[in-house]
């Protein structure tokens, strides 16, 4: 079984985003990037399953400018075997991102699609719906367990109550969550094995799909700084705060 | 001229840097204590590659230029130099046997050298020559099955430890052939293996810094060692040595840098929070004057270290001075960095609890060992002046 792995170019999670003086977005230039936290758990899960004989092949796919192939890199160097990058600069939405990702799959006939349950940018956690939609295939979201039988695939949801298992057919789409597994290093041997490991290139058009953002940005700015807090002397007076001020209960 | 880390190389300083905080930070206070660094971390270095890195990939080694190299050093010196350094010292056993060994050393030992199921350390210094290292005494005479080893070598990190030394000794065949060898040339290099007749070891030396690394006496009593043990050519084993040190030297002040960025951002992380007479330390023309010659300092030795360890790769005629007054300059400035970054810390940066006083004392060595930072002085001079 093949298995597709989705990987986006982040800024690194270290980095104190900073939003950019004309307030078009946030600052890129001279910013530390670095593979999406949530597509390295999906890389490491594709990999384990390669290792235990599950999956025969692991190429991971990047939507992004020229330097998304850095991203793809990084997932080649922990252990997949080829990558696909798919060359788009500028703004990109979730269901273009989709309709692109499902002419891939559409190609490459994987049997199985990881993503990372949501990008740290935008925070979406729609790409991997959309693309089970436009697909019509099942879906298992926020995967902490993955775990292949014969009637397809157990998965282990983390869900605000806490952990569901839903058995789901394959194959499917899956997004996975922090808790599945803890990506590894690249090895030294594997960095340096990564650079002769194939990338083909392609285009939103050549896969048909305009990529045109369908909302249109009108300014960002930095969330408003916070508020020095208030000792409270009593109970009685939190309450009240909570209800008459903050509005809360 | 690009001066930017391509790829590959930003890909081996992340997972340098990302490992060592991950697998040697929460541990470098209670290694340190312990006076040893586990063998369990070092397999783990060694899945990594981090075990034979300039050595042939065909070998097992991880194939990295000398520059890739000295940043996954400098990355995992981040976390602690001792540590890095010790790694370091291994790798260059492990290039110098890849390098100069013929195939049945290679098969015998690279691969266990280059996943660290063996530890190998490198024995030049002796209690009575450091510097002046080719007056050495230890000696390998000749027996029926090859040499007997007897003499002392001092200050050996790993001493105790490791599996496989790299002994240089006056070998009895060239002096035989030639009793008047100039003492450079008398010397080769034998590989000796830990349990061998005759090798005993002195006691752990109590040193200020580099705790984490056992560092011993090598004694040897006519320890045997077969003829197929000797390193590459005979008579040369002293230009394999100081050709090790080349790389080795470009290592020191790696880890050197990667020690005193750690003591600089914890400099300017305490300066900002710390407050004195109303205002944070950050705030103090003075502090942020140490702050700014402090990154310059780095930033001139990350440039200078880098072009040594390109002129290593590309084997340029001028390698070994540059190494030589990288080693210098960049383990002075780190050792500078360091001890002001400690001195900004206040009283604070006097208590282990703040990292700082460890790092002060590990990087004090970088100045004194691979030679010393005076003879780093002497190797640039004579290629200065022998240009004529
Ligand atoms: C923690 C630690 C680990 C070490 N690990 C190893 C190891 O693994 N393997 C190994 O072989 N060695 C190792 N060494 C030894 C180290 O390389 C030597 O200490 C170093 O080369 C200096 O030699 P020395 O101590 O004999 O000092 P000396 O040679 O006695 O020097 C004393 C002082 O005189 C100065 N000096 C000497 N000659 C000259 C000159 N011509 N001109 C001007 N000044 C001069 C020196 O610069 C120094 O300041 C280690 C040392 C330490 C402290
Ligand atoms: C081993 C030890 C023993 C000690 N024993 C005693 C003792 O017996 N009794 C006692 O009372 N204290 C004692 N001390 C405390 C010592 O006197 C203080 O550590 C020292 O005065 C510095 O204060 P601090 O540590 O709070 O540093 P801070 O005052 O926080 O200073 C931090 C850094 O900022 C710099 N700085 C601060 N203000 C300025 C400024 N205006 N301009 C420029 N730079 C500035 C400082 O020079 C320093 O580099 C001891 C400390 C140690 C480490």
């Amino acid at each position: 079984m093949k298995a597709l792995v989705c990987v986006k170019r982040v800024i690194d999670y270290n980095v104190k985003v900073r939003v950019k003086s004309d307030e078009t977005g946030v600052e890129l230039n001279n910013v530390k990037m670095a593979m999406n936290p949530f597509d390295e758990i999906a890389v490491e899960q594709a990999i384990r399953m390669k290792e235990a004989g599950a999956v025969s092949e692991i190429v991971v796919v990047s939507i992004g400018p020229k330097q998304a192939q850095e991203t793809i890199r990084t997932g080649l160097a922990m252990g997949a075997d080829r990558g696909i990058h798919v060359e788009h600069d500028g703004e990109l939405e979730p269901l273009a991102i989709a309709k692109m990702l499902k002419a891939l799959v559409e190609k490459e006939e994987p049997g199985i699609v990881f993503c990372g349950k949501q990008a740290i940018d935008g925070d979406n956690n729609q790409t991997p719906q959309m693309l089970s939609a436009l697909l019509g295939w099942p879906q298992g979201t926020f995967a902490s367990g993955v775990e292949l039988n014969d009637a397809g695939a157990l998965i282990t949801r983390e869900v605000d109550g806490g952990l569901e298992d839903i058995q789901i057919n394959m194959p499917a789409v899956l997004s996975v969550d922090l808790r599945l597994n803890e990506p590894r290093y690249a090895s030294l041997p594997n960095i340096m094995k990564a650079k002769k490991k194939p990338i083909d290139g392609t285009t939103p058009a050549d896969l048909g799909v305009d990529p045109a953002p369908r909302l249109t940005t009108l300014k960002v700015t930095e969330p408003p700084a916070r508020a020095a807090g208030v000792k409270v002397a009593s109970v009685a007076e939190l309450v009240a705060k909570l209800r008459d001020e903050a509005k809360v209960i | 001229m690009d001066f930017e880390l391509n790829e590959q190389q930003q890909a081996v300083f992340d997972m340098a840097v990302g490992f060592g905080q991950d697998a040697i930070a929460p541990h470098a206070a209670s290694w340190e204590e312990e006076g040893t660094i586990p063998r369990a971390f070092l397999v783990q270095a060694g899945e990594l590659g981090l075990a034979g890195m300039v050595v042939d990939p065909e070998a097992g080694g991880s194939g990295l230029t000398r520059l890739e190299a000295s940043l996954a050093i400098e990355g995992l010196a981040m976390a602690c130099p001792s540590v890095s350094a010790f790694i370091s010292i291994h790798n260059m056993v492990a290039w110098m046997i890849d390098r100069f060994g013929d195939q049945a050393l290679k098969d015998r030992y690279l691969a266990d050298l280059c996943s660290f199921q063996k530890v190998a350390s490198y024995c030049l210094t002796e209690p009575g020559s450091g510097s002046d290292a080719a007056a050495m005494k230890t000696r390998a005479d000749v027996t029926n099955e090859g040499f007997a080893l007897s003499g002392s070598k001092s200050f050996i990190s790993g001493g105790g430890y490791s599996d496989l030394y790299v002994v240089m000794a006056r070998d009895g065949e060239v002096l035989a052939s030639n009793a008047d060898t100039p003492a450079a040339k008398a010397v080769s290099a034998f590989l000796m293996d830990d349990g061998s007749d005759g090798l005993s070891f002195g006691a752990p030396e109590k040193k200020m810094g580099w705790r984490a690394q056992p560092t011993a006496q090598v004694q040897m009593d006519g320890v045997k060692i077969a003829k197929g043990q000797r390193l590459g050519e005979a008579g040369r084993g002293f230009v394999y040595a100081m050709m090790g040190l080349d790389g080795g030297r470009i290592n020191i002040a790696a880890a050197a840098l990667g020690a005193a960025q750690t003591a600089l951002n914890k400099a300017v992380e305490y300066a900002g929070e710390r407050r004195a007479f109303g205002q944070s330390l950050d705030q103090f023309q003075s502090v942020q004057f140490k702050l700014a010659d402090m990154e310059t300092q780095l930033q001139a030795s990350r440039i200078f270290l880098r072009q040594a360890a390109w002129k290593l790769d590309q084997r340029a005629s001028d390698a070994t001075a540059h190494c030589a007054m990288v080693k210098r300059f960049v383990t002075d400035s780190a050792f500078e960095v360091a001890n002001q970054a400690l001195q900004i810390h206040g009283g604070y940066g006097y208590l282990e609890d703040y990292g700082l006083e460890k790092i002060v004392r590990d990087l004090r060595v970088h100045q004194i060992l691979e030679g010393t930072n005076e003879i780093m002085r002497l190797i640039v001079a004579r290629h200065l002046l022998d240009r004529g």
